[in-house]
């Protein structure tokens, strides 16, 4: 597994008259998990589709080791991503979408690294056949767990990704984020949940208006430090 | 960063000296077509050719430029590319319009009837139409809008020949496509001055158009400058 | 962690998969074939209606050509806009997207996928047509269904584009038909004029059919060619 840093340097973005981020420069380092928190509006999800490379910056640049990240094939093959909607497909089953990303991805062995993925994500006993449409939100967030995991990206995105779930289903995704954050995967959570955040975080961003306000790491946050850090960031005049 | 505009007085001037120099030569021309000899069969009715052919030119090149721009913009990410492909959009429109009023008007003195399906006219009506759904993809295409016009416009010049092509095949009853070689000499001066001035008004309209929008672009840019700026003294 | 091994694959397998998971889907729920064909049936009465008068019904080659195709054109639209829906739910697009697949390659795969659920389509309207107007499908049954699958093509080269562009914007519906249709009418025409020529049992004149035939292959190039080119600058958005 390489060491490769995820490093951006005065990364602005404006669409059209907006602008989304300003003057942003922040490095990701494996093994961390990076909690990016904010207000509404204050850029998070534009800078989580910027390091997915779905858009790119308008000023400065993002780079993961000596590579800039670009739209380019193969840096795409580095990065797994999970978003509010599970990004499958309703009408095939949980394996038929696995392979077709298998298959996309150009994975060798699909069949074996399919079975492992769903025994991770507890979706074995699933019935075969079930398309995706009738599966519980709990079950659509493990199967884009799996979806995201399944080409063994280098960065992990999460974009709110315990939105929907219940209670039993945060605590799963927590424990599946400690162990991506332990077998040394760069890990960015973006989230409104504080407390969910602190469970997990050893890196705190808070983005407020476009600009990085606070960017503290810590060996581990609780949750009151966690708050203290997003009240002191977004508390202050401007 | 927009390069600095040139000064507002300087502009301003030029745009005059333009505006005059174009007004003075639909003035001659006018003069021109009126001396013009009549031609044989249609008399008078035929001088609308003189309005009515450049218009029509004039369609085909907004639709290329505006094909250019769009080029420009989607992949060398050209704002300049996109306001071009806007405007020149816009004036096409509005020329297109000179031609689907005269081309009818021509055709119910000509042969009685205020449409006939031939080549030209329906050529430009496709190509007219075409524009216009580049302008409604702006408006109302949401956020990829104008990426989604700009394909059209891709779409729309690759069209042209094309388009000229099957109609000219399918139907054939337009004044033949040799009209202006075969023109008496007499009409030849003023057509090719016809031509030059409406070409000349083109281009003063395309560069006004192209200035307003420059400087809303431009506003922008400061508007985000100023809001950077308070940011950062926060 | 060690990495993955990975195969490269073509990019004529990886837009086949595509394909193929579009067919898959379609195959299953067969929800396009079914509301498309019956829309495209629909228009074919009302243009009956509309048309054929005094008692003996008959109609003149021409017509019945414009009436397929007319049909063809306005239930396309339908085809396009729900291939479409199904990748904006769950978002299954942005994963698509996120793949190292190239987007040239996603274009192909939906343009084939699209083109090969309608062709199902118009293969089974044309005898429908036969039936209701007498026109004579039979003796160039192949050459008609050659013609078939080129006007599709074209169709849905332009088509795919402009529905992946309008994917989220909410005066899609209006907007898809009302762009597409003046781009595609010289598709439209050269596929009429050629069936037309076909159709007619007087004078089956093959040399004007064979000419719009050919026409409508360099149509379908350049627009393939304009498509495979702008898809990703257009689909890639901000």
């Amino acid at each position: 597994m390489s060491e490769r840093v995820l490093r951006l340097e005065h990364v602005g973005k404006t669409f059209g008259r907006q602008r989304a981020l300003a003057d942003v420069s922040l490095v990701f380092v494996p093994g961390q998990v990076a909690a990016v928190l904010g207000p509404n509006g204050a850029g998070k999800s534009t800078l989580l589709g910027l390091l997915s490379t779905l858009s790119q910056p308008s000023q400065g640049r993002i780079t993961l080791g000596d590579e800039e990240l670009s739209r380019h094939s193969p840096t795409r093959a580095s990065i797994g991503y999970v978003g509010h909607e599970p990004g499958v497909y309703g009408d095939l089953s949980a394996r038929q979408n696995l392979r077709l990303f298998a298959s996309l991805y150009g994975l060798a062995s699909a069949e074996r690294r399919i079975a492992e993925m769903l025994v991770r994500v507890g979706l074995e006993s699933v019935r075969r056949e079930a398309a995706t449409r009738t599966f519980s939100r709990g079950m659509l967030q493990r199967l884009a767990l799996a979806r995201a995991l399944l080409h063994q990206p280098e960065i992990l995105l999460f974009d709110e990704p315990g939105s929907a779930l219940d209670p039993a289903g945060a605590a799963w995704l927590a424990g599946e984020l400690q162990r991506e954050r332990e077998a040394g995967r760069l890990v960015v959570l973006v989230t409104h949940d504080l407390t969910a955040a602190a469970a997990v975080a050893t890196h705190v961003v808070v983005l407020r208006r476009g600009r990085v306000a606070r960017d503290e790491t810590r060996a581990s946050f609780s949750a009151d430090q966690v708050r203290a850090i997003y009240e002191k960031a977004t508390r202050d005049n401007a | 960063m927009l390069s600095t505009m040139p000064s507002a007085r300087r502009s301003r001037a030029r745009f005059l000296v333009g505006l005059l120099l174009t007004m003075h030569g639909f003035f001659v021309a006018s003069l021109l077509v009126a001396n013009a000899p009549l031609e044989k069969t249609m008399g008078i009715v035929q001088k609308i050719f003189y309005f009515h052919v450049p218009c029509a030119w004039l369609l085909i090149l907004s639709t290329f430029v505006c094909a250019g721009g769009s080029l420009a913009y989607l992949f060398a990410g050209s704002e300049r590319g996109d306001r071009l492909a806007l405007c020149s959009a816009e004036l096409g429109v509005l020329f297109g319009l000179c031609v689907m009023v005269t081309g009818p008007l021509w055709a119910r003195a000509a042969w009685g009837v205020f449409w006939t399906w031939d080549v030209r006219l329906t050529s430009s009506l496709l190509l007219w139409l075409m524009l216009i759904g580049y302008g409604l993809a702006r408006r109302y295409g949401g956020a990829g809008g104008r990426r989604l016009a700009a394909a059209m416009a891709l779409f729309a010049a690759a069209d042209v020949p094309l388009v000229y092509l099957s109609v000219n095949l399918w139907r054939g009853l337009h004044p033949n496509t040799r009209t202006v070689s075969s023109l008496a000499p007499g009409m030849r001066l003023p057509f090719f001055f016809s031509l030059a001035i409406f070409s000349a008004l083109w281009g003063v309209l395309l560069a006004l158009r192209m200035r307003a929008e420059h400087s809303q672009a431009r506003l922008v840019e400061l508007a985000i400058a100023i809001e950077d700026a308070e940011g950062n003294s926060a | 962690m060690k990495r993955l091994p990975v195969t490269t694959r073509s990019w004529i397998a990886q837009a086949a998969r595509i394909a193929w998971k579009d067919l898959h889907i379609e195959g299953r729920s067969r929800e396009v074939v079914y509301t498309m064909g019956f829309m495209a049936a629909l228009v074919v009465l009302v243009f009956s209606f509309a048309f054929i008068s005094g008692q003996e019904g008959t109609v003149a080659p021409d017509a019945v050509a414009g009436i397929l195709w007319v049909a063809v054109l306005f239930s396309g639209t339908v085809a396009l806009s729900r291939t479409f829906d199904r990748e904006r739910e769950s978002e299954a697009i942005r994963s698509l997207l996120l793949s190292p697949v190239p987007r040239s390659a996603i274009y192909a795969g939906k343009l084939a996928a699209s083109a090969a659920i309608m062709f199902l389509v118009e293969v089974l309207l044309a005898p429908l047509l036969a039936a209701l107007f007498s026109a004579a499908i039979w003796p160039h049954a192949l050459w008609l269904g050659l013609l078939l699958g080129l006007g599709t093509i074209g169709f849905c080269s332009v088509g795919v584009i402009f529905s992946a562009a309008l994917l989220r914007a909410r005066s899609r519906d209006a907007l898809l038909g009302a762009l597409l249709f003046p781009i595609v009418i010289p598709v439209l025409l050269a596929a009429s004029r050629a069936t037309a020529y076909l159709l007619d049992p007087a004078v089956p004149d093959l040399d004007p059919a064979l000419f719009w035939t050919r026409f409508l292959v360099a149509l379908d190039v350049v627009f393939v060619v304009v498509g495979l080119w702008s898809f990703e600058p257009v689909v890639m958005g901000e």
